[in-house]
């Protein structure tokens, strides 16, 4: 995991290494000062030096000040790392994303991508800075606290041959009981968090059905569950410092003893002795610092594990080499085209579609849910690839553009559209960003839109909201169908995207399509016969196949399912005849 | 009420910004009642923590004391004798010790599950209570960040905060008792540190805080922009717009990154300042004491003890800032979850209640024991009155916002077994009609009665339990197929199940499914299509067998031709039922016995399909597609 993050630590890592050496001087020089303390001490005070005391004492300040700088300098180097390792990743993930298909993204839905960009990047920043503070302090302690304790005395330094793995034993004991316990936790707060998630968003269910009660009941046996194994869990935890006390007490008490006879016979003085009670602490505390980091360190690999899988996902379509060409008009060509979502799946979502649209043409796609309507008009911005067959835009296979060059002669406007935070101008100049004043009111007027464009008190540029959520949703339908002609595409597809426009509004934007844009191919799928009955030509889904195509006049004579929804949509209302 | 506000765009990431450490609680003094409240369901345990952490403290303090004796009376003379007593002593002192320190921290762990928990359970049963008019002012994230992020923090301070708060004044007190005891003098020179380390938390944390709201606003800022561009991916894919979002990001993550970095700087900053301010103190304190002992004769044990001591001083004041900021944010956190549950309930007021009747050979009715096929409203006189289903609204008035009226004047009449639709643009009141039905509103003014009842009277349980509802939105629960539509009949037997699935034309995809009834359901029913999570809700409506029915835009993302399969199911289920029904296709309401056409908050037609389409208004022009139905 390492090797595949560290390329991201890119122009910080001169900060990394310089944080890390100030972080592993700043843990010597505090370990030194105890030694010149037993200086002070042990010459000092005997021989009645004050002029030797005071210059060992100042000698400590400044050691101390050393110290001070070099910690500070570690804490801001460290957070400069850590946050531009972290912007870094954040920014190569975004990025990444920007290269997805339909598909990919998909595959990772919306929520977890954007968990992954913000909490798993904000946990990896975090562990590159402390780790720079505490892992490189901890074990430099541990080591150097060993060394300088054997260096006092090597027989003394014998008591760690025993309280070292004494420590070490029972932490792995308690880490490795305790660790099942802690993804337990985890998995019961998810499982309380999923009912009061799900409580929310069917609040009006859970009141209609008069439930309350039931779902008390059902959080309640969540939450008693989280309450036991959390109690569990953190009751070893707290093992964890009273054992630490014991051990560490333990052995000053051993040193004290084993200690004394060395007093007297003159190995020892009094001052070292007390400062190996210093470095014994040190030892046994960093001992477990390093097992904390450990534990904290699992929770960032699991969050490093899922920004790797973003990062390595591989975007399923792209620009062939060497693509450069222009899309000359509006064919749309399908030849014998077949695809599924699911590559493993045996079934096909659009089995061995034919279909050949001239230029210009308004094309009407009519088919029940989910019989690939949308499935089937995707492919022509080659938002996804066909596994079988051809898809061609002006006569030349979709692969043989660039998707700059592709997607901005083929405008679409998605059945789950979206609009952007930012005013009424903002989100059309997505279509043309070059586009002038007069433009922008054409489109807006061909997708009706104008007219309450202008009613809002401040036009054009009313602000949205996020998600569009000052408008209607027929008033966002428009503006997403005005963004779409502001692109003057060759080939515009419309997904169902005046479901919420009242049948008159949708008749005018249909005139206005065949006036303004009549070079423009338009493939309208729409769930009203009565948006698609003028079209030159119709054609009819069912169940990834094309069951039948043609113009309106041909399919009410010739095709069942077609008249089926006819009449269910018109029954009784034919009063014009 | 600040928390009514959604999150904007741009909004500082709301209330529920992870490690909103430096906001302050508004009315402290309640707050903590109300938490010492719940705490103190657990006060003799408390007594014992208390005792535990006083206990502690002196073992600790006093077992650093015991070196002194130690290195002067048994190290430095050689008494070897003496040494094993004291080292006993002292080990039993350390080991006295470290029993307290587990015992209070175990009883810890214990009263903050129970007291989480309690909250937890508390919060959880209020919000059932909450009007709707609560959650359509509240997002989602916002409550649920009550219970991620608010009890997290009131769990984290009572498991350990709490106690080290407590542990680390004793210790200071302790060990600065101790230290005067030792030398007065020496006192001195830890005085002076004591007070620049004040002052360094004084100043760095200021300039700290500054930088950390800094740092919170742009993390709300890119986290919001990530939020916004991931959600519209396909829309940016469609509109060639990489470039552009790439751009704009970068910028967001750059403000981001820099003023992170000035905050964590600073904050970082701090350990090892406090660290080596203590170690300066250590410095000092050692020069002076070795001149003292030059000077006056200190004895050396007294030295190195007030050396050790030295180094335990300092930590609790580093310790306690943290702890103090971390109190804080849990009060904060508390007051925001006490906010919610105090929030006034849904009024409920009514008597009148919902009964199983039978009825006898003379017509007569009587309440049932069991499930029975009648119904009727029990008044609080114990007299009875049959279930009819009849509704009417008079004069209603009503509006979401205060000053804001919706309807207005809307009065109807539904006889029992009809089928009223509502037909009129978004906006027009359709949605908001059904909803006082079933008072998920409270009216302004007029009245509406059910059966002749004002539903005011009739407990909402009742009134519910009576109205079955379809929505436009379906919201399906982790689980099986068979658990959600049993959500509408808990008891309903697997045979109610299946024959409300057949009912609602459900039941040829269900068994189409790997597992049929048994499959098993996630995120909101994510692996079915739109047309199949609204059949399941159909079934879960059919199941629960109302005498009233709502159906709110129920087949709006079913299309025509699938519609037309679960027609008979439907009409089945309205049968002799009194139903509303919402329609955005005028296909689906035509054969309703009354359509009221709304515009704007006011019924402006009404009559049957004919007698509309004769009277060439409005229903006319929408029905000829000559009118706007946006």
């Amino acid at each position: 995991m390492i090797k595949k993050l560290w390329p991201y630590t890119a122009g910080y890592r001169k900060w990394i290494l310089l944080g890390v050496l100030c972080s592993a001087s700043e843990a010597v020089f505090e370990l030194l000062l105890p030694l010149v303390m037993a200086d002070i001490v042990g010459t000092g005070i005997p021989a009645g030096d004050v002029n030797y005391i005071l210059t060992r004492g100042l000698l400590m300040v400044a050691m101390a000040l050393l110290s001070m700088s070099l910690g500070i300098g570690a804490a801001f180097l460290s957070s400069r790392a850590g946050q531009g390792f972290g912007a870094n990743l954040r920014r190569a993930q975004y990025d990444h994303v920007q290269e997805f298909s339909f598909r990919n993204i998909e595959k990772f839905s919306t929520a977890s991508l954007v968990t992954r960009l913000t909490n798993d990047c904000n946990m990896m920043q975090m562990t590159l800075m402390m780790g720079m503070r505490l892992l490189v302090r901890a074990p430099v302690m541990l080591v150097s606290a060993l060394v300088l304790a054997v260096s006092i005395s090597l027989k003394l330094s014998r008591v760690f041959l025993v309280a070292l793995p004494l420590l070490l034993v029972l932490i792995a004991l308690i880490i490795r009981h305790v660790s099942p316990m802690f993804s337990t936790f985890q998995e019961r707060t998810d499982g309380v968090n999923l009912v009061v998630q799900e409580n929310l968003s069917a609040i009006r269910v859970v009141k209609s059905f008069v439930r309350e009660d039931y779902e008390e009941e059902k959080f309640k046996k969540r939450n008693d569950a989280l309450r036991g194994t959390a109690e569990r869990a953190f009751g070893f935890v707290v093992m964890n410092m009273p054992i630490m006390m014991l051990i560490t007490y333990g052995t000053i008490i051993a040193v004290m003893w084993y200690g004394a006879p060395l007093v007297q016979a003159g190995e020892l003085d009094v001052a070292l002795l007390s400062t190996f009670f210093t470095y014994i602490t040190q030892v046994l505390m960093s001992l477990m610092m390093v097992s904390m980091i450990m534990m904290m360190l699992t929770r960032s690999v699991a969050c490093g594990k899922r920004i790797i899988e973003v990062l390595d996902e591989v975007p399923d379509i792209a620009d062939a080499h060497g693509s450069r060409c222009v899309v000359s008009d509006g064919s749309v060509d399908f030849d014998h085209v077949s695809f599924k979502y699911n590559e493993g799946s045996g079934a096909w979502n659009l089995q061995d579609i034919d279909l050949h649209i001239k230029s210009g043409m308004t094309v009407g796609v009519i088919g029940g849910t989910g019989s690939a309507k949308s499935t089937l008009v995707q492919l022509i911005p080659r938002l996804y690839e066909a596994q079988e067959g051809t898809v061609r835009v002006g006569g030349r296979p979709v692969k043989d553009y660039t998707m700059e060059q592709l997607r901005s002669a083929v405008s679409m406007v998605l059945q789950k559209n979206t609009l952007f935070s930012g005013t009424i101008r903002e989100n059309l100049l997505w279509g043309d960003a070059n586009a002038s004043d007069a433009e922008i009111q054409a489109a807006c007027e061909a997708a009706c839109a104008w007219e309450f464009i202008q009613r809002m008190p401040e036009g054009l540029d009313t602000d949205l909201g996020q998600g569009g959520v000052n408008v209607s949703g027929g008033q966002k339908q428009r503006l997403c169908i005005a963004r779409a002609i502001l692109r003057k595409p060759r080939v515009l597809i419309l997904d169902d995207s005046t479901s919420a426009v009242d049948t008159a509004t949708d008749a005018k934007i249909r005139a206005a399509f065949r006036a303004q844009l009549p070079d423009t191919t338009k493939i309208i799928i729409a769930q009203r016969i009565i948006s698609v009955m003028d079209a030159d030509l119709i054609v009819v889904m069912d169940d990834g196949r094309i069951a039948d195509m043609g113009t309106h006049g041909d399919l009410m004579r010739n095709s069942e399912i077609y008249r089926d929804v006819y009449q269910s949509q018109q029954e009784g209302a034919d009063i014009n005849g | 009420m600040a928390e009514t506000r959604r999150r904007g765009p741009h909004g500082p990431g709301g209330h529920g910004s992870p490690r909103g450490g430096y906001q302050k609680p508004k009315n402290m003094g309640k707050t903590v009642g109300t938490l010492l409240g719940y705490v103190g369901k657990s006060r003799w345990l408390l007594a014992v923590v208390a005792v535990c952490l006083v206990l502690n403290t002196v073992c600790s303090v006093g077992g650093s004391y015991l070196l002194r004796p130690l290195i002067d009376e048994c190290i430095v003379p050689g008494d070897y004798a003496r040494l094993a007593r004291m080292l006993v002593l002292m080990a039993c002192v350390y080991l006295c010790a470290a029993l307290f320190s587990y015992t209070y921290s175990r009883i810890m762990v214990h009263v903050s599950q129970k007291t989480t928990h309690a909250i937890r359970q508390d919060l959880f049963a209020r919000m059932q209570g909450l009007p709707l008019s609560y959650f359509d002012t509240h997002t989602h994230g916002e409550l649920m960040s009550r219970y991620t992020n608010d009890i997290e923090t009131i769990t984290e301070i009572l498991n350990n905060g709490l106690v080290s708060l407590c542990s680390g004044v004793l210790t200071f007190v302790g060990v600065v008792a101790v230290m005067l005891y030792l030398s007065p003098l020496l006192f001195l020179v830890t005085v002076f540190s004591l007070g620049l380390m004040l002052l360094v938390i004084m100043t760095v944390g200021k300039r700290s805080r500054r930088y950390f709201m800094a740092q919170q606003r742009d993390l709300g800022i890119i986290n919001g922009y990530i939020e916004e561009m991931v959600e519209g991916q396909k829309v940016i894919k469609v509109f060639n717009h990489e470039q552009a979002a790439k751009e704009g990001f970068a910028q967001r993550n750059e403000a981001y990154r820099q003023s992170a970095t000035n905050a964590q700087s600073f904050a970082g900053a701090m350990m090892p300042a406090m660290g080596n301010i203590s170690h300066i103190n250590y410095a000092l304190t050692c020069c002076m004491g070795a001149l003292l002992s030059i000077a006056i004769g200190l004895d050396l044990g007294a030295l190195l003890v007030y050396l050790q001591y030295t180094r335990q001083v300092s930590q609790p004041i580093g310790q306690m800032s943290q702890q103090v900021n971390n109190l804080l944010a849990a009060i904060a956190g508390a007051e925001r979850v006490f906010e919610v549950m105090e929030t006034t309930p849904e009024v409920d007021e009514g008597k009148v209640t919902l009964v199983h009747t039978s009825r006898a050979a003379d017509g007569s009715i009587t309440e049932a024991a069991g499930r029975s096929d009648g119904w009727a409203w029990k008044k609080p006189d114990g007299s009875l009155v049959p279930l009819r289903g009849d509704v009417r609204f008079q004069d209603v008035q009503f509006g979401y916002v205060p000053g804001k009226a919706i309807l207005h004047g809307i009065s109807l009449y539904a006889k029992p077994g009809q089928k009223i639709a509502f037909v009129g643009s978004t906006g027009a009141g359709k949605t908001t009609i059904t909803n006082l039905i079933n008072r998920f509103y409270e009216i302004d003014s007029g009245l509406i009665t059910y059966d002749g009842i004002d539903v005011r009277e009739i407990s909402k349980e009742s009134l519910r339990r009576s109205l079955g509802i379809v929505l436009q939105d379906t919201h399906l629960f982790t689980g099986t197929i068979a658990d959600n539509i049993r959500y509408g009949k808990l008891d309903a037997t697997d045979e109610e199940v299946r024959s409300a699935a057949r009912l609602a034309n459900a039941d040829t995809f269900i068994r189409h499914l790997p597992d049929g009834y048994d499959t098993w359901i996630t995120d909101d029913g994510g692996s079915l299509s739109q047309g199949e999570r609204q059949l399941l809700a159909i079934a879960r409506a059919a199941v629960a067998d109302p005498p009233v029915l709502i159906l709110d835009e129920a087949t709006s993302s079913i299309d025509t031709r699938t519609e037309k399969l679960i027609e008979r199911g439907m009409d089945q289920l309205m049968a002799d039922r009194t139903v509303f029904v919402i329609a955005h296709r005028l296909s689906t309401v035509r054969n309703a016995k009354a359509i009221m056409v709304l515009e704007q908050g006011e019924i402006i037609e009404r009559g049957d399909h004919d007698d509309l389409l004769s009277q060439g208004g409005k229903y006319y022009q929408l029905y000829t597609g000559q009118a706007e139905l946006s």
